[in-house]
């Protein structure tokens, strides 16, 4: 199945794609960026975060799940669809914390980055004002609830990369928040500052203590080009 | 905004203060024949940082503070800054990671001086405290001496660069960190920034000899002008040298005697106590050992020049000792001196610049040191408007357990309020007509103080001035708008 190709076509450009692969990773191959918040390269997908989301012959679906098929056309870069991505967007920084100018992790932050790229300028929806708890119990790594956006990569990478499954979520909606394997906190569980789960979070929820600002203004990630350009320059060359 | 109280005396209100950071009101209160009962400097905004910074990590502190202020969030910065290098144990910094801090400090200074001289206080001095409103502002200056204006333009943007250069952004930079710094100075800001200090320093002598002049050649009126005595305040070097950014506390009466003397940040509160007031958020400190009623002081560069033994830089120092004959052996006290200190500030600045500018290690070298965690950090700098203490304490998880602010313009408070008692005094006493120049007269007492009253809220340009004069029946007799 993955030897055999198949054209599919994305924003009007043929793509030729590996079959059985997802959308976004052949749009990756072919130097298309589709914005992703809970998709990362290293794990399997699971469309969470409902921000890759393309219309496939005029359906809306998440791109990060759904293999490519032949001849399907594809819709990513619209306004219709940037317009849907900056209010899901508004809605995880309502639903948090997220003050970005003196967040250690700004920056390097994917969803400030997402936010920039996608042109969010101020949430329109009103702010939830949440206040989740700081698990600082942990000698070398915290977690910030109020900068979670629920996207399950820590799930992901401890069970699946780490095999320690420290990570889970607990209760529903709104209310809905990532736990830990241990009744006093991150402290009490097997992570190390080792494990993949300790550096895959896309925001500045999971991050290693004593670290932050080290990297100065005019450094950082994302300071001079836009998340996604990596993948656009690397099929350019 | 004004009311009369039922015993049929007058209360004048002033809100807000203008050309200062932040908003304050003034009351002042007359009773029947027009005598000044009262006169008060309210502070009516709270920030509540020492409250919010709780939980937190101790290394966010030196970027999250910092919001407390645009004007000189780089004191914040830097204090925390050095609290937290207590806390991971860094007694000593590099010689790179000191350098970088200083460079940073003194063009925060830099800028924060020519930000007031010449943008908030010189129309009061170019033109006269009762010269048109039309004319009386930064505008006016622009108009009136282009040249002035441009030099001081170009010598705060000049501070700023030296910010960026160091701390990554103008406003709110990430480069100081607990332990040091996170960046060298690149080769290209320090050529740039080089090539342009002999310039900064020269027009800072200029702005030197321009505020002196207007001192000098109105003595007789400016040096009187919301005059009283104090005790002074500062940080000064261990071998009492002016010291913007590091050193130990030492205070002096107003004759000038040693209160005391290289008492260690940490132990700050072994000789300062803050008291509280039911009619203003902003506390009143004083020298324990005196007392709340005789124990108030003053701080800023009045404090620092009246402070401090000598001055490591030529200029500064020759000139701080031609400032300091006009006290004939005993501090000076006159709160328009503020400005002449403010400014022998603005020149120590820019020599230091220039010599930090010229020392390679600043481009290269160690950036950050630890040592033994400690469960607290005390800190104290120099800012711009005077000593500001930044303390910490922090629990085994990293997170801020306690944190106690005591910012520049608070050690300042009782001695604001006096500068409007003595003012109301000088010009109010006896007037039956409030005349808008001489509730400028009051203001430019208060400004000669440079506070920064929210130490964020800065409405220059916004900020209306409604006063109303009532009459003892509650008739308003007089009305006048500004802004």
């Amino acid at each position: 199945m993955r030897d055999k190709t198949v054209t599919i076509t994305i924003d009007g450009k043929q793509v030729e794609a590996k079959a059985g692969q997802k959308i976004i990773e052949a749009a990756d191959d072919a130097g298309i960026y589709i914005p992703r918040l809970c998709h990362h390269k290293d794990l399997p997908p699971r469309g969470h975060c409902r921000l890759c989301v393309v219309k496939v012959d005029g359906r809306p679906r998440s791109s990060c799940t759904i293999p490519v098929e032949e001849g399907m056309t594809i819709e990513n870069d619209t306004e219709e669809l940037n317009a849907h991505r900056r209010t899901v967007l508004e809605m995880m920084f309502v639903e948090g914390n997220h003050f970005c100018p003196s967040c250690e992790t700004s920056g390097n932050c994917e969803l400030q980055a997402e936010g920039y790229r996608l042109g969010m300028v101020v949430p329109k929806l009103p702010y939830i004002e949440t206040h989740r708890e700081v698990d600082a119990t942990h000698p070398d790594i915290f977690i910030n609830r109020d900068l979670c956006i629920l996207c399950g990569r820590c799930v992901r990478a401890s069970a699946l990369q780490d095999g320690k499954t420290v990570f889970a979520f607990e209760g529903r909606g709104i209310e809905k928040v990532i736990t830990v394997n241990a009744e006093h906190g991150l402290g009490e569980t097997l992570m190390d500052v080792a494990d993949a789960a300790a550096h895959v979070c896309p925001t500045g929820c999971l991050r290693t203590k004593r670290v932050g600002y080290s990297v100065p203004v005019g450094e950082r990630k994302y300071d001079h080009n836009p998340i996604g350009s990596e993948i656009e320059q690397a099929a350019s060359h | 905004m004004t009311t009369a109280t039922q015993n049929g005396t007058r209360k004048i209100v002033i809100n807000p203060v203008t050309r200062v950071e932040g908003h304050g009101k003034v009351t002042i209160q007359m009773d029947e024949d027009n005598h000044v009962t009262q006169a008060r400097l309210h502070i009516i905004e709270f920030r509540g940082f020492e409250r919010f910074v709780q939980g937190h990590f101790y290394w966010e502190v030196p970027v999250l503070v910092q919001r407390l202020c645009g004007i000189c969030p780089v004191s914040h910065h830097l204090a925390a800054s050095k609290a937290c290098d207590m806390i991971v144990g860094a007694d000593s910094l590099s010689p790179t990671a000191e350098k970088i801090r200083r460079l940073m400090h003194y063009g925060q200074t830099f800028q924060s001086h020519a930000l007031h001289f010449y943008h908030l206080s010189s129309p009061d001095l170019l033109f006269g405290f009762d010269a048109p409103v039309a004319q009386r502002n930064v505008i006016g200056v622009i108009q009136a001496y282009p040249e002035v204006a441009k030099k001081a333009v170009l010598m705060r943007k000049f501070g700023q660069e030296v910010i960026k250069a160091t701390a990554g952004k103008k406003i709110h930079g990430t480069g100081s960190i607990p332990g040091g710094v996170n960046k060298h100075l690149s080769q290209e800001d320090r050529d740039r920034l080089a090539a342009e200090v002999d310039t900064m320093l020269e027009w800072g002598v200029e702005g030197l000899k321009l505020c002196k002049d207007v001192t000098l050649a109105s003595a007789e009126k400016l040096l009187p002008f919301g005059t009283f005595e104090s005790n002074f305040l500062s940080i000064v070097r261990e071998d009492g040298c002016l010291d913007l950014y590091d050193g130990n506390l030492r205070a002096k009466d107003a004759d000038g005697k040693i209160i005391f003397d290289q008492v260690k940040p940490e132990d700050y509160l072994d000789v300062i106590r803050e008291g509280v007031r039911n009619w203003s958020y902003m506390k009143f400190p004083f020298i324990h050992d005196r007392g709340q009623e005789k124990g108030w002081y003053r701080v800023g560069p009045l404090a620092r020049i009246n402070n401090c033994d000598f001055i490591d830089t030529p200029i500064a120092e020759e000139e701080r000792q031609e400032f300091m004959a006009l006290g004939k052996g005993r501090p000076i006290h006159a709160t328009m001196a503020y400005h002449w200190a403010r400014l022998i500030e603005l020149v120590h600045s820019a020599e230091k610049m220039r010599e930090l500018l010229a020392d390679p290690d600043v481009l290269r070298g160690e950036l950050t040191t630890t040592g033994e965690r400690r469960d607290r950090g005390v800190a104290i700098i120099e800012a711009p408007r005077g000593t500001l203490i930044h303390d910490y304490e922090v629990d085994d998880n990293d997170q801020i357990r306690r944190g106690n602010l005591i910012v520049s313009t608070t050690h300042n408070n009782e001695a604001m309020n006096q500068a409007v008692r003595v003012v109301a005094d000088q010009y109010l006493e006896g007037q039956a007509e409030i005349s808008e120049g001489m509730l400028n007269s009051i203001e430019v007492g208060i400004r000669a103080y440079d506070p920064c009253l929210s130490c964020a809220t800065h409405a220059l340009g916004q900020m209306r001035l409604l006063v109303q004069l009532i009459g003892p029946d509650g008739t308003i007799l007089d009305e006048r708008t500004r802004g």
